[in-house]
Order: structure tokens, then sequence, then C-alpha cells
């Protein structure tokens, strides 16, 4: 959807990564980008090089807030100190609407500093639905949760992977990050159709998109974020759009990261490609 | 699942094959994750088994470049293990993750054998420079804010990403000399494509181990770029004593005695050495 309750009724465009190797020529050349993803752990930090980098960056441009360690499906309680700092950011950055994964990566106060599955039975829905509720209503800002990408699937799975993710943002009454290259490995992973997925989510509650690039090993896909995005994955973001609309959608590039400029051509191309498919719908 | 994945690895990057209470691994990983047409549950949880460990060792690899020249590259690989399995990360963010390390490095001196000694004050050292890099800052105190109080009542906080450092050895040239040594060997790789397993070095000429010597540092940042500042005894003792709380008066005195310094003008030596450490902006209230 254009623009939502998910995405503070904002219609971004195409976003790009904001990521360390690309500061300086960012700052220096000033590039015209439609909207940067930052990182919020990166930036929850009391001072020094990223919070001036921060600075700069909000100057010139719009910031949205994608979070890796809040571990919406760990047993744990929030680590409090955790949300006050990412509320701090918050109301630095005035993110329209904030991201985090359904996953769980910490137990015990131990991080494992992954993006785990979950095992998928309504008992975790339940509990997931409820942390990303009091989540949002400590940080004040709509919440978009993203599909993981996945090597394993539990035993005590009830449902599949887009049921799941269905019963929790409907329970939590959140927004969805849809990840299309996640959706994409996983189904390579796991042997399941990925149109099934796309078809099948609550497409009103899409507040953004995730597009990226992987990598192919014998015998299982990782979701590396080194590549440019592939094929079938395009297939599948013009797919997303027909259904979703016009959403904002950032281009994920974390490891082998080339120039700024190989990035914001990629960036480009999506601009592209997604005009065309919304003409395309339109017809 | 947690259980599993801060177990450490073979040495051949692989999942252990036995469970902590004997069993085999592949029954207990099939009790919980189901196999695929292509992998069975041992070789899907292995997955992330390995993932953890990659992660968090190529981390460390990346902070601790000092550590590393210190011990060995293989050797590092073992203490980074043992550190982790010992102290696993605490902490939302990967920043975090050395915090313990002088810790472990007092506790278990024998993975770091024979350099104990050097690899704790390389440890030390960069651990410093996390916190300098980042670390909260406070407003700093100009002198005319302080112009008016005696020094027998001055107290002066120093600012929170500062870090003293008394050392046994020259461990800032010596970073200096493997950092350079990186770059050179970092400009000549044409790929950084991960093999089978996290970071490893490149095979390079070691660098001369630094004497052992008392050397005293600073470790800073100024215009937010890290910095490290040698100081000398007097200076490191009245800066570590107004960090405890004495007044300036005190901090001087202490300062003064420890010093070696022979025939100077310990009043213009004080005034310079504070004229200095506040063009820094190293000063700040006490909270």
């Amino acid at each position: 959807m254009p623009a939502n309750a998910f995405n503070g009724f904002t219609d971004y465009g195409i976003g790009i990564g904001l990521r360390v190797p690309h500061y300086r020529h960012i700052l220096a050349k000033k590039p015209l980008v439609d909207w940067f993803e930052i990182i919020s752990e990166n930036f929850m930090v009391d001072g020094g090089r990223p919070l001036e980098v921060l600075d700069a960056i909000l100057e010139q441009y719009r910031v949205v807030q994608h979070g890796v360690a809040i571990y919406f499906g760990s047993a744990d309680k929030f680590d409090r100190e955790h949300l006050k700092r990412l509320k701090r950011l918050v109301k630095y950055t005035k993110t329209p609407w904030l991201s985090d994964h359904l996953c769980w990566g910490s137990v015990d106060g131990r991080y494992t500093h992954d993006l785990l599955p979950m095992p998928y039975t309504m008992a975790v829905a339940r509990h997931t639905a409820e942390k990303i509720r009091a989540a949002r209503d400590f940080l004040e800002v709509p919440i978009c949760v993203e599909n993981v990408s996945s090597y394993a699937e539990f035993h005590a799975s009830e449902m599949s992977e887009w049921e799941f993710l269905s019963e929790v943002v409907e329970l939590a009454d959140c927004g969805i990050l849809l990840d299309v290259n996640n959706i994409y490995v996983s189904s390579q992973n796991h042997g399941f159709d990925p149109y099934d997925y796309l078809n099948n989510i609550p497409h009103e509650r899409v507040g953004q998109i995730h597009i990226a690039g992987h990598s192919k090993f014998e015998k299982y896909i990782l979701d590396t974020h080194d590549h440019p995005v592939l094929d079938p994955v395009w297939k599948m973001y013009g797919h997303a759009l027909k259904k979703v609309g016009n959403t904002a959608t950032l281009l994920e590039w974390d490891d082998r990261i080339p120039t700024f400029d190989e990035v914001h051509n990629e960036a480009l191309k999506a601009n592209k490609f997604r005009d065309q498919q919304l003409v395309e719908a339109a017809k | 699942m947690a259980g599993v994945l801060f177990r450490p690895l073979t040495p051949n990057w692989g999942m252990q094959k036995r469970w902590a209470d004997g069993r085999l691994m592949k029954s207990v990983a099939s009790e919980f994750i189901k196999p695929n047409d292509r992998l069975d549950s041992f070789e899907r949880l292995e997955i992330y088994n390995r993932q953890y460990w990659f992660r968090v060792l190529d981390c460390l690899y990346d902070d601790y470049p000092g550590l590393r020249a210190v011990v060995g590259e293989r050797k590092f690989m073992k203490l980074a293990t043992a550190y982790l399995s010992r102290y696993p990360s605490n902490s939302y963010t990967l920043r975090d993750l050395g915090n313990r390390l002088e810790q472990f490095l007092r506790q278990e001196p024998h993975w770091s054998a024979p350099r104990e000694e050097l690899a704790l004050d390389m440890a030390r050292f960069e651990w410093a420079q996390v916190v300098a890099f980042d670390g909260p800052s406070k407003p700093p105190i100009s002198p005319d804010e302080i112009l008016d109080t005696p020094p027998s009542k001055l107290q002066l906080s120093l600012q929170p990403y500062l870090s003293l450092l008394e050392l046994n050895f020259a461990v800032d040239d010596f970073l200096i000399a493997v950092k350079k040594q990186e770059a050179d060997v970092l400009r000549g790789e044409a790929s950084n494509a991960k093999g089978g397993g996290p970071k490893q070095g490149m095979p390079r000429k070691r660098i001369r181990f630094p004497r052992q010597e008392k050397v005293y540092l600073a470790v800073h940042r100024h215009d937010n770029v890290l910095y490290y500042k040698r100081l000398e005894l007097g200076e490191y003792k009245i800066l570590t004593s107004l960090d405890r709380g004495v007044t300036v008066e005190e901090a001087c005195i202490e300062g003064v005695t420890a010093s070696k310094k022979e025939n100077i003008d310990w009043s213009e030596q004080i005034r310079d050495w504070f004229n200095s450490w506040s063009s820094l902006g190293w000063f700040c209230h006490r909270s």
C-alpha cells in the first residue's frame, strides 16, 4: 500500500541501506537517494563518529530505522535499556516507522546475534504478538516485522510460515516488512512455492519491502546480501508490487559491499522496474 | 537450540558429533529439527551453529588485530573460542563483544602464553579504542567556568570516552605497525570472499614484539577521530587522581610526588599540562 498506518502514512520510494564504506561518498557527493535505511543498533551509541554521520545524513535525507536485535520471538523479557536507547533514537531520527525481524535471538541474557526462526505455533504467535504490541506502545512508532530467511524447520510447527506471519501481525495489529528475497531463500530451502507465500498474507499490512541478493550452495541457499538482486527475486518483487501496490522498497547490500555507485545503480534499476510493474498492473 | 549454537565447532568448522550428555548430535537434532530432501536434521542445525561462530569470531578478528598479532592467528582463534564459550555475548550489539576479554585473559592466561602480559596490555588497549570511538561524552568545562574555584576545592571529572592506561609494553607503536601491515596486505587482495570458515590471516612478515617498558597512554577522541597520546608518569598520576575524585591540588601533589623529573618549574609544567588537556576537552563537571 502506498501509505498506510504501518508506514506512518508515508509514500517513500526506493531506499538504500546506509553502510560504513559509503559514508564518505554520500557526505561528499550528496547523491540523490529517496531515503536511507539505518541499522538502529549501529547508532544506539552514546557519542562519537556514528552520531556525527547520522546528524549529517539527517540534514540531507529521510531515514527509516531497521533493527536487528529486538528479538520479538525470544522468550526473554525485553532488555529495557535496549528499548530506552531505541526510543531515544526513534525520537531523534523521527523515523516514520520502525522495523525488526520476526525471529528470536537471545536466551537468558545471552545473544546469538542471529535471526533465528521460531516454531510456528499459536502459542508462539501469541507470545510474539504481545511483545510487538508492548514494544510499539513503549516506542510510540508504527512497527513492521520482517520475515526472515531460514535454513531449518521445527517438528513443533503447526502451520506454514506465511500463516504464522499472518497470525502474528493480525494479533499484534502491526505491519509487515515483506522481504521478498527471504521468501525466495526459505522457499528453496524448505521446498514451498514462494507465490503461495506472497498470495496468502494480509497485503494491506505491508508497509515496506526488502529486496536483496543471495548465495547458492550445493544443498541450500544462504541469505548473504552480497550480490545484486537475482532474476527470481525480481520476478517475485513484481508480483508482490501487484498485490500490495506501490510500497517503500529497500535494496539491501550488506556484505562484499561494492562502490556506492554500484549499489545506487541497482536501486535505480529497482525504481525503473517498480514503475514498469505498476504501469502493467494498472492496465 | 541456543545451547547447540553456543557450542564450539570442531577444528574443521563443523558441528560437534556428540551432545554434552554423550548422545549423538544426529539423534538430538532430529528430535526438534525436520530433515528435508537434501539435508538431515544435523546438517540443517549445523548451518546455524557455523553461522553463529563465524559471525562472532569474525567480529573479534576485526576488533583485535593487535591481540591477534601478539598471540598469532591460529592461537587467536582458539583464544577467541575459549573466551566466547566462557563469556557469550551479553549485549544486543556486537560492539560489546570484547567487554570481558581483559577479565578472561586474567582468569585464563594460558590462552595467551608465552606472552600473557603483552596480550593483556594489548587487549586493554584495543578495548579502550572501542570506548573512545563511540563512548559517551559530557559537555567539556571551559577554563572560565572554573576560574574562581581554588585548586584546593576544585574537583574535575574526565570524559567517559577517555581511558588512561598504565602498560608494561609499547603496544601503541606495535599496533600502528600491525595495522600498517594489514592495510598493505588488504590492498593486495583482489577479493574478500569468505571460504569455509571465519576470516584467516594472510602469511606475513612477523613484526618485532615490543620490549618491556612502562608506558602511560591516554586513549581518546578529538573531533570524533580516535587518538592515543603518550603521557608522562606525572601526567598520568594527576589524571588518574582527578578521575578518582580528589581535588586538583591533591592530584597535582600526587603527580609531582610520583614524577621522577627533576629541576623543572612545576607550576609551569602543570599549567602546560592542564592547558593541553583542557584544549582536548578532557575535563567535565562531576555529575
